[in-house]
């Protein structure tokens, strides 16, 4: 994989290849003084699921907002179809949104919460029982039509809220961090639902959330937002396994940064050497930690030729804790941070040890604030 | 979010209505303050100082205007004294019947003003019932005069008007102090006199300024208590502004006392808000 | 706030103080509804014999019913006028900017703490100016003014606890701002607007600084009662007083049940809402 493809992907061309349903274009956003969007373009192709992940700060609930209508940006476009969406009101728009805190209504029952939408398009009041009770049994609801919101548990009004949104078929589903509240077993089971619901329905979904754990799980494309720009955009195996940029790399599962100076294919940390591709001079390296593996003890002893495609190095145990399936593995060996290793079952590690990767784990990425 | 027509419908018509019956009425309030009136009773616009002059230089409004004052000062501190401490049971020892007690508090406050004032009148008058309660336990042989028709009078009826107005900003403040820190103090050995001293009364004072601004400020712009009880000693500011209106017809001298009421009033709320700012630890 | 330390017993000179404060507040209150009973008059003590003579010719007094009428339709119509523009006013405060936005705040909650007559006496100097006769309509449009800042204090209390993602909801459903505001906002005001109506109308009751310069030919009860101060008291007043208490205490702790419940709402529906989420820009 070379680190050109891995650059395309930032304007996220690699998924939509049919008409995009949204386009957002050089989108800038600034509340006062200060710059929240800085610049955003995005394409989101039909029925897909994407998720804006960033962490507080950095614009995704900001960029939600411009597409439900919120908000007015301050440059830029956004295109629906053929249409100028960020021309259109709120209310007009074929987007629906799932809050964060729900937003239920607390004076309607679950049925008119559901049904707010059809009535206020002036549906046919025949259309209405049906499209209702059909949406509250796609969100397992079926029996709670005539409950009072206050009665219901939170994760009963976030299903109501979805509920509410999709019952009105808009062509893309706004959701901004619904399940932040939800506790992590709920958690889980509501991500399988939301996932296979979506599969369903068919309608692309927009997801907001800053767990990247949520991101890799659902989404078909993720879309990584800091500090008002996106830094990669790319399914989620895309992005973990070759991250764009070292914010990537660590903002998503863990890894090593290997600060390496390349000479003729050939990269140097401190010592532990392999071969590369790419510009000569300083550049950085992330290499994850289940990447690395321990080269037993007899076969250390015995010693070979270095070999650049499967480097070795050498390192003090530092620290060994047990982490489910794989040990995480402290190694010093004279870098300035220690390398994490993950690895299954090495029984216990002790003094000096010899450790290898393959070098095509090593992904370059570029260091520095986005562009 | 909200689109312009949202937002002109929403801020106009409250705009318009204030500005014809407020901003406009104290305008003119203003304007009539540097006209005066002819021997004839007529208007006169003919722009001047003199009701300014008249204010600084005739001793008369000068000493209504203290006396005033030092009624006002004076219901302002009986109104903290009693009001702080009953904030403070309320708001520290209550517990159970804390809700029953506050609206006990707020009943006062919302009841007729000129229900209250009368029942004083009837109660400190020469045939009132304190003088005839001091009669019956054979206290006193003859009516005390001195409780109606006075600025004592005066000072007890407005006490008890605006005691509740006093106590609610000082009952929020306390409400507000974290009970954790009230704690803290004891666990490390302060004495519950000297936590109030160190800790709750500190914390308290933007409420403490906020009721006593209430108090003052309201007690200096009354006119009825005077009327009610004062008598001719009781005068109070408003009152000869009421008169100027009234039977001693002059307009723009009354309007120009007025006008000079809503200064040291407006002044005084900013002074306050400043020093509240201030004070507020948040 | 921790239970054990609000249930220590208070030190007893508290308690007391706290009693004699209450004992203060109600005294007059008390002496007023006792004496109105009494059949040898208004001072006096002890209250000799027990009589409702008093409200027998209370019932038979035309002059003060024709007054009550006249307060309970000023009343109204002020409640309409007040919360007819603390409506739009408080929306506007809340969510929109315009350039003196800070002083049109100002401005309307000024008849708050500005004394009275200086309201009233702005208010007589328009309606002079142009050429309008005092009467009820004056008086009606003058507490209208006077308590607008009333209901934008009570309205914008409900709206900032009303959940802004709801409107945004409806809008987002589909619904455009008007349908919005009657379908979403309107509701979820419900009890702020009552409690609001509660206590404008009690407030426009008892009005007088206001209705004072302003009254026309036809008197306000508390204008009337006024009146007839003037000519000396008798316990049909105490009488009177009494029902007026009765009905105002009666208003003050509905609106203060309405407040408490609309506190309470919120607060329970905490954990089903998850809290600290709104309003999260990132």
């Amino acid at each position: 994989m070379t680190e050109a493809a891995t650059r395309a992907s930032a304007s996220g061309g690699a998924a939509a290849t049919a008409t995009p349903i949204l386009s957002i274009r050089q989108v800038i956003k600034r509340f006062g003084q200060r710059p929240v969007l800085r610049g955003i373009t995005l394409d989101v192709a039909s029925g897909e699921f994407l998720t804006i992940l960033g962490e507080s700060g950095s614009g995704k609930t900001t960029l939600l907002r411009l597409i439900a209508g919120f908000e007015d940006l301050d440059s830029g476009e956004i295109w629906m179809g053929a249409e100028r969406l960020d021309r259109i009101p709120a209310h007009r728009r074929q987007v629906n949104t799932v809050f964060q805190s729900y937003a239920i209504f607390p004076h309607l029952s679950v049925f008119d919460n559901v049904a707010y939408g059809l009535r206020a398009k002036n549906t046919a009041p025949t259309e209405i029982p049906e499209r209702v009770t059909k949406a509250l049994a796609m969100v397992k609801m079926g029996e709670f039509a005539q409950a009072a919101p206050a009665k219901l548990s939170g994760g009963q009004q976030q299903r109501v809220a979805l509920a509410r949104a999709l019952v009105n078929r808009p062509r893309v589903l706004l959701l901004d961090e619904p399940l932040s509240a939800l506790d992590a077993n709920l958690r889980r089971q509501m991500q399988v639902e939301l996932k296979s619901l979506q599969r369903e329905v068919g309608i692309t979904f927009i997801f907001v959330t800053h767990d990247q754990e949520e991101a890799m799980a659902l989404s078909d494309r993720v879309a990584l937002l800091r500090a008002g720009l996106l830094e990669q955009v790319a399914p989620p195996r895309e992005i973990y396994g070759e991250p764009a940029t070292a914010y990537a790399a660590q903002f998503i599962g863990q890894t090593n940064l290997l600060r390496a100076e390349v000479r003729d294919g050939i990269a140097t940390a401190g010592s532990i050497v392999w071969r590369t591709f790419g510009a000569n001079g300083a550049a950085t390296y992330s290499l994850r930690p289940e990447c690395i593996r321990v080269v037993a003890e007899s076969e250390s002893a015995s010693p070979r030729s270095p070999d650049v495609t499967i480097p070795r190095f050498r390192g003090r145990i530092r620290n060994q804790s047990c982490g489910g399936a794989m040990d995480l593995i402290e190694i010093d060996c004279g870098a300035p941070s220690t390398i994490r290793a993950r690895i299954p079952s090495p029984g216990i590690l002790t003094g000096e040890r010899e450790f290898e990767f393959t070098a095509n784990d090593a992904v370059r990425v570029r260091e520095g604030e986005p562009e | 979010m909200y689109s312009r027509a949202y937002k002109t419908a929403v801020t106009i018509p409250p705009l318009l209505w204030v500005t014809v019956f407020l901003f406009v009425p104290y305008a003119i309030l203003f304007c009539y303050s540097f006209w005066s009136v002819s021997s004839a009773q007529v208007i006169l616009h003919n722009w001047n100082l003199q009701n300014y002059l008249q204010l600084v230089h005739n001793p008369i409004y000068l000493q209504v205007l203290f006396r005033s004052m030092r009624i006002a000062a004076s219901v302002t501190v009986l109104a903290l004294l009693l009001g702080y401490p009953l904030a403070y049971y309320l708001s520290f020892h209550a517990a159970k019947r804390k809700d029953l007690l506050y609206q006990l508090v707020i009943i006062p406050l919302w009841a007729s003003y000129l229900v209250r004032g009368y029942a004083w009148k009837t109660i400190l008058g020469s045939d009132g019932v304190l003088n005839g309660f001091l009669q019956y336990l054979h206290i006193t042989h003859r009516p005390v005069e001195f409780f109606l028709y006075s600025p004592f009078a005066v000072i007890i009826t407005l006490t008890h008007i605006y005691t509740p107005f006093t106590l609610l900003p000082i009952y929020a403040s306390l409400e507000h102090i974290p009970r954790n820190l009230v704690e803290a103090s004891h666990d490390l050995g302060a004495s519950p006199w000297s936590t109030f001293r160190r800790v709750i009364l500190p914390l308290s004072l933007p409420g403490v300024l906020a009721g006593a601004t209430f108090a003052f400020v309201l007690t200096l712009g009354d006119f009825l208590a005077p009327l009610l009880v004062g008598g001719p000693s009781g005068i109070m500011i408003s009152n000869v502004v009421v008169s100027l209106f009234g039977a001693a017809y002059n307009w723009p001298l009354g309007a120009a006392i007025s006008f000079c009421m809503m200064l040291l009033v407006v002044t005084l709320l900013f002074i306050t808000e400043r020093l509240e700012k201030r004070l507020a630890v948040s | 706030m921790s239970a054990g330390f609000q249930s220590r017993r208070a030190p007893w000179l508290l308690r007391v103080y706290a009693f004699l404060v209450y004992a203060f507040l109600y005294f007059p209150i008390i002496v007023l509804v006792v004496y109105s009973f009494n059949g040898s008059g208004v001072g006096g003590f002890p209250p000799a014999h027990w009589t409702i003579d008093w409200y027998r010719q209370l019932f038979t007094d035309s002059a003060l019913w024709d007054a009550v009428l006249n307060s309970v339709m000023v009343a109204a119509v002020a409640v309409a006028i007040a919360l007819g523009l603390g409506l739009p006013a408080a929306l506007a405060l809340d969510r929109t900017d315009f350039p003196g936005k800070a002083l049109f705040r100002r401005l309307v909650l000024l008849p708050l703490i500005l004394p009275g007559i200086i309201t009233g006496l702005s208010l007589l100097m328009l309606f002079v100016a142009v050429g309008m006769k005092l009467s009820l309509v004056t008086i009606t449009l003058g507490h209208g003014t006077a308590l607008i800042s009333v209901a934008t204090t009570e309205i914008f209390a409900g709206l900032q606890k009303l959940e802004r993602a709801q409107e945004e909801a409806s809008l987002d459903l589909g619904a455009n701002h008007w349908r919005t505001f009657w379908r979403v906002t309107l509701p979820n005001l419900r009890v702020s607007l009552i409690a609001a109506a509660l206590l404008i109308f009690t407030l426009s009751l008892d009005e007088i600084a206001v209705s004072f310069f302003l009254i026309g030919r036809e008197n306000t009860l508390p204008l009337e009662i006024w009146s007839r101060l003037r000519r000396g008291i008798t316990p049909e007043i105490n009488a009177i007083s009494t029902l007026i208490l009765i009905f105002s205490i009666g208003m003050i702790l509905l609106w203060y049940r309405l407040r408490t419940r609309l506190q309470h709402a919120e607060e329970s529906a905490a954990p089903l809402v998850p809290a600290a989420i709104q309003g999260e820009s990132a």
